[in-house]
């Protein structure tokens, strides 16, 4: 293989699109000037009432997709990322845009050393038992 | 750092999400368990690895940047309106153990799948969560034709601590994986009441 041609060993069939993803993000990595890494079970909340949800001036399709996916129930990272065929780091740009635009409020994540008390843990317990 | 902007819209009664990693070695049977349990088609998220390639880019510039990305499955279980349960599979692969760190954070706890037959491969995980103090359990995914072992057999191989619980489990199995993911909810709310305990004694 010529020197030249290395590079494109990494798009087989397994790479996905050639569209570079960060594209979608105008080439920003991290999400506006609040800079929070969001957690990929943190629960994302669509504010139906916020101007800009229903307009597409602003906002590009990637956008308007992950919008799209919180209108029927709110959504962890995780999930918009799965549900919107696009990497967590992606998403995570997106999601800062929303953010700031007002059109979604993200929840963090409660981290296990601050639940409240065992009530929460019983409750998954008995919650999987009746699975 | 980490603003606290957003706590201050979220009243009380938000929804809670929890998350438990699965781990173990490449084909133990990770994304079975978490197809087995998940109330929702096993679903894949995909991460860029940017950032592992970040000081390279730094000096080599944008347009020799290369990106890929690793597959990560996860699961949900709702346990009611407000409240669910995430699995996330790690991968496998050593290569991502950067991923490990960033799925690891306010994970409620962790199942390591090992099988008998390659016990070493989840050495890896077990190091990973006793070092980070994060409570697992180890769930012996008992493939047909493997040589059964004790529970305890496999505890004094993997040379846990004392408490850790090992489950012997089929990974296809919902009820199994029910279980396993019981006995691990039950776990970490020991060490958790047991911490509370120690800081305050």
């Amino acid at each position: 293989m010529t020197e030249d041609l290395e590079g494109s060993q990494w798009y087989d069939s397994e790479a996905g699109p050639l569209v570079r993803p960060y594209a979608m993000t105008g080439g920003r990595t991290k999400p506006g000037p609040t800079g929070v890494r969001f957690d990929l079970i943190a629960l994302v909340t669509l504010d139906k009432g916020a101007p800009g949800v229903d307009e597409d001036s602003l906002l590009g399709p990637e956008h308007r997709a992950l919008i799209d996916l919180c209108r029927t129930e709110t959504q962890s990272v995780a999930e918009l990322a799965a549900g919107a065929d696009l990497p967590v780091g992606v998403v995570r740009v997106l999601l800062g845009d929303l953010l700031e635009l007002g059109c979604v409020t993200i929840s963090r994540p409660v981290p296990p050393a601050q639940l409240p008390d065992e009530r929460i843990l019983r409750e998954v317990i008995d919650g999987l038992r009746a699975l | 750092m980490v603003s606290e902007n957003s706590d201050a819209s979220a009243d009380e009664t938000t929804a809670l999400a929890l998350k438990i990693l699965v781990a173990g070695g490449f084909g133990v049977g990770k994304t079975t368990l978490v197809g087995a349990v998940s109330e929702i088609r096993p679903l894949r998220t995909e991460e860029l690895l940017s950032e592992a390639g970040q000081s390279v880019d730094d000096t080599d510039g944008v347009d020799h940047k290369v990106t890929t990305t690793v597959a990560m499955d996860f699961g949900r279980i709702t346990i009611r309106s407000g409240l669910s349960l995430y699995l996330f599979g790690t991968p496998g692969q050593d290569r991502f153990w950067f991923l490990w760190d960033e799925l690891s954070q306010g994970a409620l706890g962790a199942v390591v799948l090992a099988d008998t037959r390659r016990l070493e491969d989840c050495f890896p995980a077990v190091d990973y969560f006793e070092h980070r103090h994060i409570p697992f359990v180890v769930a012996v995914n008992c493939f047909t034709g493997a040589r059964a072992y004790g529970a305890q057999d496999v505890s004094r191989a993997l040379d846990l601590d004392r408490g850790t619980p090992v489950v012997l489990c089929d990974a296809r199995d919902r009820d199994s994986g029910k279980e396993v993911l019981i006995r691990l909810v039950e776990y970490a709310g020991r060490v958790h009441t047991a911490r509370l305990l120690d800081s305050v004694g």
